[in-house]
């Protein structure tokens, strides 16, 4: 058992998902952050230690001011977007096992839609470090990504078709989710394939993940507290990181070979060598899609599937609700919403705890990853 | 014309951009034991100097991979491919690739070094590498 084995998720809160949520970011925040306390069963008293992202425009004090959280002890936040998404969890879970807080709130709130849009060139003058991609036109996540995942198609000789297999499962789960921003709206292979252009031949438009306004919230806690809370408690069965010396999150052009996901294979390593479990005890997987080819990678490199093998893995329905390993439950960032992946470590409570809408029979072990950053979550006790 | 943003000239990359303007895309290169980085970084990561030079770029290559961008915000009329080159030199680059059709566009083609002033900026950018049958024959044999 790993180091971060006697932690658990206490609570889970959440904002509506929405396109233009009418109110401030902290809001959003602290609406969801006293949804995660109270859903375990606590008071902002029993609150000690906050962790976000560093991209969160939420100051830390403001937030406590809002939820009335008397005193703070641990903090901190985790780089790279999106690609640290589950690294708060582990950042909240060590701090509890090694003492600093007995409870720590981790959250995420923007207006990602109606405020700043991820999806848009917003950079007027090239950041630092961007000199060798900016000028030559990569100035949106879809390009930048894009320029990689293309040469995962070579290598297997695929098709945009391919991944739109992924864009219509998690437009499917999406459909009976009411949370989801494309409830009651799947699609088929077709509409995936008359969505217009974003980077040719690598992405239309429905293999993008959303931009959302919202809020989440989790509580984590020791395991010692699970028989108090008012909810089934989720273990933390395992937390891990992978980054390696040749790689970039957004421009990720220089380690070996493009057709891997060689980060997520470290990532999964981890989470495997700490909870003694394999890609096969795995019940559901959560996992991060800013972009549709994101999930083939990861399927791969997290060893669903061996290399190449992703796109006939999804069209034999192994990732569907019946399947070996349901993915996305709750439709995913292309379905449910972006709130840069927080809403998947949620969806994979739910599938613990069996209170999903789209619960998946006999859960045991969830994997809810974004590839450079996982967790596997299980019953506690 | 598509709209380039140029680049902000850093401690790091300033001999990189004065070689732009010098017609050579330069390599850094660590002084010590020879390795190419790119992109730059002030430290060797292998032997740890800081000491390092710029080995121009043999300028020829082959496309790693590519992509033609139809995002919303690209003006329509001209849009740019954009690609990741690996260089015989042994380092892969992002750049453009220009004097092409797009149905003519494939991983592994061969490509050279050119350069292009766009919207005011002067950017290495990359064409297609005449055909072998097209150069001129080799004297030995």
């Amino acid at each position: 058992m790993g180091a971060v084995g006697k932690t658990i998720i206490a609570g889970i809160g959440q904002t509506e998902f929405s396109k233009s949520s009418g109110r401030s970011e902290l809001q959003l925040a602290a609406e969801a952050g006293i949804a995660a306390i109270r859903d375990a069963g606590m008071t902002p008293a029993d609150i000690d230690g906050l962790v976000t992202f560093t991209l969160d425009t939420n100051d830390e004090l403001l937030l406590a001011r809002c939820l009335g959280i008397p005193e703070i002890k641990f903090w901190s936040r985790t780089p790279h977007g999106g690609a640290g998404a589950h690294t708060t969890v582990q950042h909240a879970s060590l701090a509890v096992q090694g003492g600093s807080a007995k409870a720590v709130l981790v959250y995420r709130a923007f207006n990602e839609r109606s405020g700043r849009r991820f999806g848009q060139p917003n950079q007027r003058v090239t950041p630092p470090g961007w000199n060798w991609y900016l000028p030559f036109g990569l100035d949106v996540p879809a390009k930048t990504y894009s320029l990689a995942f293309q040469r995962y198609m070579h290598r297997y000789g695929l098709t945009n078709e391919d991944f739109g297999r992924y864009t219509v499962v998690a437009r499917k789960h999406a459909a009976t989710n009411p949370n989801a921003w494309f409830y009651q709206r799947p699609i088929t292979l077709e509409d995936h394939q008359n969505s217009r252009w974003i980077v040719e031949p690598i992405l239309r438009l429905l293999d993008c993940c959303q931009e959302s306004d919202g809020g989440v919230a989790m509580v984590i806690t020791s395991a010692d507290r699970a028989a108090d809370l008012p909810h089934k408690a989720v273990k933390i069965a395992a937390a891990a990181d992978g980054h390696l010396r040749d790689g970039n999150v957004v421009f990720n052009y220089y380690h070996g070979d493009l057709a891997e996901f060689p980060e997520a294979k470290l990532m999964a390593k981890q989470l495997y060598d700490q909870s003694g479990l394999t890609a096969a005890d795995m019940d559901a997987a959560m996992l991060y899609e800013n972009f549709s080819p994101v999930v083939f990678l990861q399927l791969e490199a997290m060893g669903f599937c061996g290399p190449g093998e992703a796109s006939d893995f999804i069209k034999e329905g192994n990732i569907d609700l019946d399947g070996s390993i349901p993915v996305n439950t709750h439709g995913g960032l292309l379905g449910e919403a972006y709130i840069h992946g927080l809403n998947n470590i949620l969806e994979g409570v739910r599938q613990v705890r069996g209170t999903a809408v789209n619960q998946v029979k006999g859960v045991e072990h969830v994997m809810v990853a974004g590839g450079r950053s996982g967790l596997i979550l299980a019953p506690a006790g | 014309m598509p709209k380039v943003i140029p680049p902000t000239v850093e401690t790091d990359d300033e001999y990189f951009w004065d070689g732009v303007q010098n017609d050579q895309l330069l390599i850094q290169t660590c002084a010590d034991c020879g390795r190419f980085r790119h992109p730059p970084v002030p430290m060797c990561g292998d032997c740890h100097s800081t000491a390092w030079t710029a080995t121009p770029s043999q300028g020829t290559g082959t496309v790693h991979s590519w992509i033609v961008s139809r995002h919303p915000t690209e003006p329509d009329a001209d849009p740019r491919v954009v690609i990741l080159v690996e260089l015989d030199d042994g380092i892969r680059f992002v750049s453009n690739l220009v004097d092409v059709e797009l149905v003519d566009v494939h991983n592994e083609m061969r490509v050279e070094l050119c350069f292009r002033v766009i919207d005011d900026v002067k950017l290495p950018q990359f064409r297609p590498a005449p055909s072998p049958s097209r150069q001129t024959p080799s004297v030995q044999g």
